[in-house]
């Protein structure tokens, strides 16, 4: 209780994760990552023709240290599908690789021909508004 | 204060039960190859966490980065 009010930051990171089906934090943007591995994974979802949010960790280092004390995970990038942690870079382009990812997601992978949902799209911009309550 | 891939090697194996690690890098980035029976029956999200949590803070300040892949092995 004490925290959802002394920490704006980690509920807004918590009310991002709940918000958005497929959310990824990074360095940089998905246009413009500010890191191989942010980069490494926001392009499998590009590629999966996913749409997805995306949270910038790094206009203040608050962000990340929320974060990782939230998920137990100490690296950016940070993938979540779902609520969930799904993993860093390593364990996405392994997922990728075999296939479990499409599956989490629920596309299908082959081509673009996912079973696309858009009313993710909506969420697109949402979590970026964690950046402007700072 | 440089790290080795040596010395990330010997504290995966002294920290993981039964660990087994091929450790490369330059001592910024790092690539840990890592079986343990400990990772038997957990997931790959848990598998990774046993491993970052050798490292503690360490991850992120003196190993910039850390590559991890994980597999479970047979008891030794």
């Amino acid at each position: 209780m004490t925290e959802d009010t002394t920490n704006p930051i980690r509920e807004a990171i918590k009310g991002a994760i709940s918000e958005n089906p497929v959310l990824l934090f990074m360095k940089g943007t998905p246009e413009a990552p500010g890191c191989g591995f942010s980069a490494r994974v926001a392009a499998i979802l590009e590629s999966l023709d996913q749409p997805f949010a995306a949270v910038d960790v790094l206009p203040d280092p608050r962000i990340r240290q929320e974060l990782s004390a939230l998920s137990n995970w100490p690296t950016i990038p940070q993938l979540f599908i779902e609520g969930e942690l799904v993993g860093g870079c390593d364990i996405v382009s392994e997922m990728y690789q075999s296939g479990e990812l499409q599956q989490a997601l629920g596309v299908d992978g082959s081509t673009g021909e996912a079973a696309g949902e858009p009313e993710a799209e909506a969420a697109q911009s949402a979590p970026l508004s964690i950046e402007n309550r700072l | 204060m440089s790290t080795t891939p040596q010395e990330l090697k010997e504290r995966i194996e002294a920290g993981i039960p039964g660990a087994r690690a091929e450790v490369t890098g330059d001592g910024r980035h790092f690539n840990a190859v890592v079986s343990s029976p400990a990772f038997r029956g957990i997931s790959k999200i848990a598998q990774h966490r046993l491993v970052y949590d050798v490292f503690g803070t360490d991850v992120g300040e003196r190993i910039h980065a850390l590559s991890i892949q994980t597999m479970p092995s047979e008891e030794p």
